[in-house]
């Protein structure tokens, strides 16, 4: 068929968490790597069932918080000492003491900025199409249903075994996902 | 343990009541809080929403005449140059603060409670601090220079001067809005996902649509979404101590007999709290049965926020003795007499209110029965929510209408502006509620489904 160079991947539906999280378990070991699960809210336990381990987000944030700490006090310090030279009640022109202030709001201001901003694009956020909103009852994924999709691109991948495979996990349905 | 054993246990320790009602589902829960977003609004709303934009046109009234005129429409004059304004800038922005606390704090201390109730004291925040934030701004008597705040290059070669505190208020103010508006935003992306998928309206899928951003609920996503949040979080926290630190550095840091203590920031930061919990009550209580959410926003729920107001409430009660204190013991003599001056000066009757609103009052809240009754914790909130404002006029006009030189002492009488301005805001303020929760999930939906017990999820690596 010419469509079957044309899926983007098989996707099971569960009706429940703990179903799914085996479900995802199964398919690690049966040797999957291109899959994702689709879940209504965050399970701790589909980050191991699916070998996810590190977030970026940290780093990201430690960096731009280390960027609004630095810029923070640089600008305090630019502008009391160099910009706008100033005695104020005879203070010293670098009265660091009063620059931590604008120091740590602007460390918090960058690193928030940097985890909120630093999560969309590490997510791939905004998409505004993904094959996946294809697949059958998907808009219950946001309500009480559990996916597991596996993805063409999988070395793995194979329509009938892979769809053999997926309904050997016990779920409510497996359908096709068309890119 | 054995079975005798934890019927034992039972007998000794009732289980508390749960913070959702028995019987919800994923689904349940997901249905019932994006239905009051989903469905038309009941009459009430149209009449408080209207009512309430008509105190926004008066605002605007208020504002046009002020900007017309300039900041002598208010009672502000020599020696009371803050006067309502800046009364009505701390309290705002302490209300703010319980959303941020409950939003950030509780959720680094896991306390479970807060899932139904932290969307809502999160917009509750934001709104505040936005109408907190107009007030420093419209003071300035010309706003439309308001910006030269900021540190920005300019022609003229000047900066701000960053060791003062109210440059201080500038930087902290800005990113506890900034931060405030993105902790709010992210925690909506999966329920506006959730509300692009339940409405049947081509319009709203659109407009939740983009604001969702293409969420898919994907564990990928998931795992960078949640330590994303749980790192805002801990950004929030100490943030949100340091916003009410430096506005009571604006007093602190002056030389003012009643303004230039040490407990300030402290004493500050839990007004903030006995404030902000003290609104959240104000509001949720009355919600919850227009919406009938009893089963998401429980009995518990509002015994533990009435617990947070007492205990905040002894500390602020305490701020109060230290201040008396202080004034004896520090031997100054302008120290002494603005103590006096509030006991027994032409603001006595306030200060008289203050201590009856903040400190007496909310000790009946150590009385269970009372902490049971629903109407009753309104009622003590009703009193703080006044006793915080007049804690702030206390502290900024008896400070400056009698300081060190007699000659100079004057009163502050009120304007009708200064009222039309100040009920303006809370127009604004009930006017972004109303908006709020027609158009936003007032409760997290993706929070609470992690509650349900579906979602516990049992299984382990068993190879």
């Amino acid at each position: 068929m010419a469509t079957a160079a044309r899926l983007y991947g098989l996707i099971a539906e569960f009706r429940s968490p703990d179903e799914l999280v085996e479900g995802a378990r199964r398919a690690r070991h049966a040797g999957y790597k291109r899959m994702d699960a689709y879940t209504p809210f965050p399970i701790e336990a589909l980050n191991e069932a699916l070998g996810l381990h590190h977030s970026p987000m940290p780093k990201i944030v430690l960096a731009g918080g280390l960027t609004g700490c630095l810029g923070g006090f640089g600008l305090a310090y630019w502008a009391s000492v160099i910009a706008y030279p100033m005695n104020i009640s005879g203070k010293p022109l670098n009265s660091w003491p009063a620059f931590i202030v604008p120091t740590f709001e602007c460390t918090v201001l960058v690193a928030g900025l940097a985890a909120v901003l630093g999560m969309l694009a590490v997510n791939g956020l905004p998409m505004p199409y993904h094959p996946v909103f294809n697949s059958k009852n998907f808009e219950l994924a946001s309500r009480d249903r559990y996916f597991l999709c596996i993805e063409a691109r999988d070395k793995q991948f194979d329509r009938e075994g892979t769809r053999q495979f997926l309904a050997s996990l016990n779920p409510s349905e497996v359908s096709e996902v068309e890119p | 343990m054995s079975r005798e054993q934890e019927a034992l246990h039972a007998s000794i320790y009732p289980a508390k009541a749960p913070f959702i009602a028995p019987g919800h589902t994923a689904a349940t829960v997901t249905d019932k809080i994006s239905e009051v977003v989903l469905r038309k609004m009941p009459r009430w709303w149209w009449v408080g929403f209207f009512a309430s934009a008509l105190i926004v046109l008066m605002l605007l009234n208020a504002l046009a005449k002020l900007f017309w005129t300039g900041i002598g429409i208010w009672g502000n004059n020599i020696p009371v140059g803050w006067a309502w304004d800046i009364t009505n800038f701390v309290w705002w922005i302490g209300i703010g603060h319980a959303g941020t606390l409950i939003s950030a704090i509780l959720l680094l201390l896991r306390q479970q409670w807060r899932t139904s109730i932290n969307r809502f004291a999160e917009a509750m925040t934001l709104f505040a601090v936005a109408c907190a934030g107009l007030y420093p701004i419209i003071h300035t008597g010309r706003p439309w220079l308001a910006y030269w705040l900021l540190p920005y290059p300019n022609s003229m070669g000047l900066w701000p001067n960053f060791r003062s505190p109210l440059i201080w208020d500038v930087f902290a103010v800005s990113t506890y809005a900034t931060i405030s508006a993105l902790f709010w935003f992210v925690g909506l992306i999966p329920d506006l996902a959730t509300l692009r998928d339940r409405s049947q309206n081509k319009a709203a899928k659109m407009i939740y649509g983009m604001l969702a951003m293409g969420w898919r609920g994907s564990a990928r996503h998931w795992h960078n979404y949640e330590t994303a949040y749980l790192l805002l979080a801990g950004l929030a926290a100490p943030l949100v101590i340091s916003v009410h630190t430096v506005v009571s550095f604006d007093f602190a840091a002056g030389v003012v007999p009643g303004w230039h203590t040490t407990i300030f920031p402290p004493y500050f930061v839990a007004g903030a709290i006995f404030a902000g919990f003290a609104m959240v009550l104000t509001l949720t209580i009355p919600l919850r049965v227009a919406f009938d959410l009893h089963d998401f926003i429980t009995e518990r729920h509002i015994q533990n926020m009435a617990k947070v107001m007492l205990a905040t409430g002894l500390i602020v009660a305490y701020g109060y003795v230290i201040e008396a204190f202080t004034g004896w013991y520090s031997g100054s003599h302008y120290e002494g007499f603005m103590f006096l001056n509030r006991l027994t000066g032409p603001y006595w009757f306030q200060y008289a209110m203050l201590w009856l609103c903040n400190i007496l009052v909310p000790q009946v809240l150590w009385f269970k029965r009372v902490r049971n009754s629903t109407l009753a914790v309104f009622v003590v909130a009703m009193f703080v929510n006044v006793g915080m404002w007049l804690e702030r006029f206390i502290i900024i006009v008896t400070s400056l209408h009698r300081d060190f030189l007699p000659s100079s002492w004057n009163m502050f009488h009120a304007t009708r502006w200064d009222v039309m301005t100040f009920v303006g805001t809370l127009g604004l303020f009930v006017a972004l509620i109303f908006l709020f929760i027609r158009f936003l999930p007032m409760i997290s939906i993706f929070e609470m489904r992690t509650l349900v017990p579906e979602a516990q999820v049992k299984s382990k690596e068993t190879e």
